[in-house]
């Protein structure tokens, strides 16, 4: 019994881990670049919940709220701080975006302080008890919308011209822009989406522990782009096969004692095996340089 | 031509000598006790920060590659370092050799370390370097905090030896020295040019009988060693090692060292290692609390501004316009007199077209 | 005249048994054999896709084969890493030009000289004398190719910053430098205009004259093919379409066909 539990809890941390890894996986499939500051502007939402939410008051406002907010700023970012670089060396990029993460990251922090914010109204507190043993209502409402992103966005990707031009644009951007795609728009869209899943993300962090820093995002962001690599980056499936690895792997590591205190060495360390093994990850392809 | 090689001389080797000259003076200045306590603690710290930013510029520059775990590698260093100190301090005392033995090991260990880390990550592209540092950099710190406290301390840390207040900095700068000189050795050899066709074009380099990954990750590996070295000098500068000192904030603060160097410049990565410590113990009575975020939001736009400039392919021209050596020039051109005044006035007279 | 050229080594250079390789369903190279004597000028040529730069990545251990063997020298190299099949001596050029960028010209023919001057990695630096000895013939030596080359004057250029002829040039300065027993050059003419062309072919053939060495190239451009190979493979979808003299294979109505069509 106690091993569904975790099962169940692990889903739902995974559910969230996906979510965020779409974000980074897309973004890599399509810019090609790993953007650094994904996990920031996870706490930049929440951030945006937490100000809605004292102005409004009502949890709906504030996640719509963050989620425009994140739009928005995803956006700004690839504008002003990627696209500059687009064409320079991998370097650059990776460099620029980690300049960005650590910019959100003193923003916040000047704004609002290094103090912990509560924002204990987008708390969903609560269990639903199927007899000795109960699972939280955030996790049931986790494990909903984590399965809701993933079909809307199977479904977008598959099947709308615009998820097409992505695809179209991840297997090589030349060639689509030559077929016509406006690859800057295809990849702004790209921006848009990662971050708007961002925001919904941050929702789900917080719905089920309502404590808000400015590195929120930090440490979930490395594990999700850890989950992508292990799913294998660039692949949507890969993300929410990786995600939910990850947060199951994560949770029966914290559930077993001995191993409970590393279980981020657990993780990386399955990180770490996987590339030795399998760089490409489970369900990603190998990508070789045209010689 | 004669010209050329005085600056290519000056280029490669006024780094050893105003460190040098530097170190001597303050040796000096210690030996007959007129040195303040607060500038050989400022001068060990630049001492470390220079280490720090030219190993890390051997990654980044010369590898092409990003480490953010570059704290990670000095973390395990000083741990394991300061751990040998500790054992041996019973046995050789609080002595040069106990220091210089710890070094090496804090050295090595960290070196190991870059080995198992860029054994899997080095053969990939360059991001999942990155982030498998990054990892490795929080893991080494939560695993130190929470080894058992009888080994490593757990969150209090771990006190090492107290050496000399007053010799530490020489120690210190003499490893300087060395990282510079193996780094430019390197650097200037069959092994640094191996090394540097790697960056511009990895296919290439192997089809000219390159070992690629050997390369890379002996680079990766010196690198290491030359961040551990630093844990155990920093561990031994603050008198206790603690993994929260370790942590991703100064991994960034020495790539934002190498990025405002000038990345692939040992010499900018001296200098600006010197400037950003400097200012850092400078500020950090001024900025305290929640002020203390400013620097952090200063290097991030040190970071952004910077690597756009210096790379944006729509900035080409511009940065063919506008660069320091077409400043200096304009500077030349604009105050030709100011600059020959002194030494040349009296030719100046006879020669009036200069 | 060149057709008449002695080979006076009883194992060929280069020789390829029923070399494969399939990529999902796709055959790119299929059950192609060739054979390449010491000293012999060897074309490789056919239609776009034909596989030719396919077959260059396999002997160089880009890609492992699917099937079939290939042997430099009497010594099997099949499986091998490019970077052990560069050290046993196969070096190559590539269709988009890979030079070292910002490296200088001289330095890249240096890191083509790399595996042929010994000095470890400590020697270096500790800067032991064995360092500036071997620095000296790694500068003296690769002046040297470049001279043949007549890079010398560009020696202190950026690579990156050489015409694009030069460029040529000087790949395969630098694939020369890798002391190979097989040089592959990948294109060679293309982008150029026929008095580069002209300019390229007495280039091969004085390389193969001065370095006494074995050339497999691959090319589009017929005049250099039909001007300067004795004998030629012609590949079509990954097979052997004719292999012979050029004069016999050149007007082979199969080979026609397949470039010009019905």
């Amino acid at each position: 019994m106690k091993f569904l539990i975790a099962l169940i809890n692990g889903l739902s941390a995974g559910g969230t881990y996906a979510i965020i890894a779409l974000g980074y996986t897309m973004v890599y499939g399509i810019a090609k670049m790993l953007n650094f500051a994904h996990g920031d502007v996870i706490m930049a939402g929440g951030y945006m919940m937490f100000v809605t939410l004292t102005l409004l008051g009502h949890p709906l406002w504030a996640v719509a709220a963050a989620v425009v907010f994140c739009v928005v700023l995803g956006i700004v970012i690839e504008r002003f701080a990627y696209r500059p670089l687009r064409g320079a060396s991998p370097l650059a990029v990776l460099i620029t975006a980690i300049g960005v993460s650590s910019l959100l990251q003193s923003l916040a922090q000047i704004l609002f302080g290094s103090a912990t914010k509560m924002p204990v109204k987008l708390q969903i507190s609560g269990a639903f008890k199927i007899g000795s043993f109960d699972i939280a209502y955030s996790t049931l409402i986790t494990l909903a919308v984590t399965v809701v992103v993933m079909a809307v966005l199977t479904l977008f990707v598959n099947y709308s011209k615009t998820g097409r031009a992505m695809i179209a644009v991840s297997e090589d951007r030349d060639a689509a822009l030559l077929m016509g795609i406006n690859t800057n728009a295809i990849i702004t869209i790209t921006f848009a989406i990662g971050s708007a899943l961002a925001a919904i993300a941050g929702y789900l962090m917080l719905c089920k522990a309502p404590s808000l820093s400015t590195t929120l995002g930090a440490m979930p962001g490395i594990k999700a782009f850890t989950a992508a690599v292990i799913g294998g980056i660039g692949s949507i499936p890969g993300a929410m096969v990786g995600g939910i690895l990850l947060g199951v792997i994560e949770s029966l590591s914290y559930s077993v004692p001995a191993l409970a205190p590393y279980t981020d060495a657990v993780e990386f360390a399955i990180l770490i095996i996987v590339l030795l093994v399998k760089p490409s990850g489970i369900l990603g392809k190998m990508r070789r340089e045209k010689v | 031509m004669d010209k050329k090689a005085v600056f290519n001389f000056l280029k490669r080797y006024l780094s050893y000598i105003i460190i040098a000259a530097v170190a001597l003076f303050y040796t000096v200045m210690s030996l007959t006790g007129s040195a303040k306590t607060a500038d050989l603690y400022l001068l060990e710290k630049i001492a470390i920060a220079i280490i720090l930013a030219v190993s890390l510029g051997m990654v980044v520059g010369f590898l092409g590659e990003l480490s953010l775990g570059h704290a990670g590698f000095m973390c395990v260093g000083a741990y394991l370092g300061g751990k040998v100190s500790v054992i041996l301090e019973p046995v050789l005392g609080n002595s040069f050799p106990t220091l210089l033995i710890s070094i090496i090991v804090g050295g090595l260990v960290a070196a190991l370390a870059g080995v198992v880390i860029g054994l899997p990550a080095l053969r990939l592209r360059g991001d999942y370097l990155a982030i498998v540092t990054l990892a490795f950099g929080e893991i080494a710190r939560s695993l130190f905090m929470n080894a058992p406290e009888a080994l490593f301390g757990g969150t209090t840390g771990l006190k090492s030896p107290r050496f000399d207040k007053n010799s530490l900095f020489i120690v210190a700068f003499a490893f300087v020295l060395i990282t510079i000189a193996v780094t430019q050795n390197l650097l200037h050899s069959k092994h640094g040019r191996a090394v540097t066709s790697i960056r511009d074009n990895e296919i290439a380099a192997r089809a000219m009988g390159i070992d690629v990954t050997k390369y890379k990750l002996l680079v990766f590996m010196i690198s290491s060693f030359f961040a551990g070295v630093a844990g155990v000098l920093f561990s031994y500068s603050n008198s206790r090692i603690q993994s929260a000192s370790f942590d991703y904030n100064y991994s960034i603060e020495i790539l934002v060292m190498v990025v405002l160097g000038g990345i692939g410049s040992i010499n900018g990565s001296i200098v600006a290692a010197t400037l950003i410590t400097f200012l850092n113990v400078k500020l950090q009575t001024m900025l305290t609390g929640d002020l203390a975020v400013l620097q952090n939001l200063f290097y991030a736009l040190i970071l952004i501004v910077i690597v756009i400039y210096k790379n944006a392919p729509a900035l080409k021209t511009f940065r063919e316009k506008y660069n320091f050596k077409n400043f200096m020039a304009l500077f030349r051109k604009k105050y030709p007199i100011k600059i020959r005044r002194f030494s040349d006035y009296g030719r100046r007279k006879n020669n009036q077209h200069l | 005249m060149a057709d008449e050229k002695i080979i006076n080594t009883s194992e060929p250079v280069l020789r390829a048994e029923h070399l494969s390789i399939q990529f999902g369903g796709l055959r790119a190279v299929d059950d192609v054999n060739l054979t390449i004597n010491h000293g012999e000028l060897y074309g490789l040529i056919g239609p776009n896709g034909a596989g030719k730069t396919t077959f260059f990545n396999l002997i160089t251990g880009v890609y492992k084969p699917t099937s079939g063997r290939f042997y430099l020298c009497g010594e099997e190299l099949t499986g091998k890493s490019v970077i052990d099949i560069n050290k046993k001596g196969i070096a190559r050029t590539f269709q988009n030009i890979r030079l070292f960028g910002n490296l200088t010209v001289a330095e890249n023919v240096m890191v083509g000289l790399s595996n042929q001057i010994n000095c470890s990695m400590a020697e270096s630096i500790l800067r032991l004398p064995r360092h500036k000895k071997t620095e000296k013939e790694f500068k003296e030596r690769a002046m040297e190719m470049l001279k043949v080359f007549k890079l010398d004057p560009y020696a202190d250029y950026l690579a990156q910053n050489l015409p694009y002829g030069k460029q040529r040039r000087l790949e395969i300065a630098r694939a020369l430098a890798t002391n190979p027993k097989l040089l592959l050059l990948d294109e060679p003419a293309a982008g150029m205009n026929p008095n580069e062309t002209q300019e390229l072919m007495d280039d091969i053939l004085f390389i193969r004259d001065h370095f006494d060495m074995t050339i497999l190239l691959i090319e589009h451009d017929m005049r250099l093919v039909g001007g300067i190979c004795e004998n030629l493979t012609v590949l079509n979808f990954g097979t052997e379409l004719a292999q012979g003299k050029t004069s016999d294979v050149l007007n082979d109505p199969n080979v026609i066909k397949a470039y010009i069509g019905e």
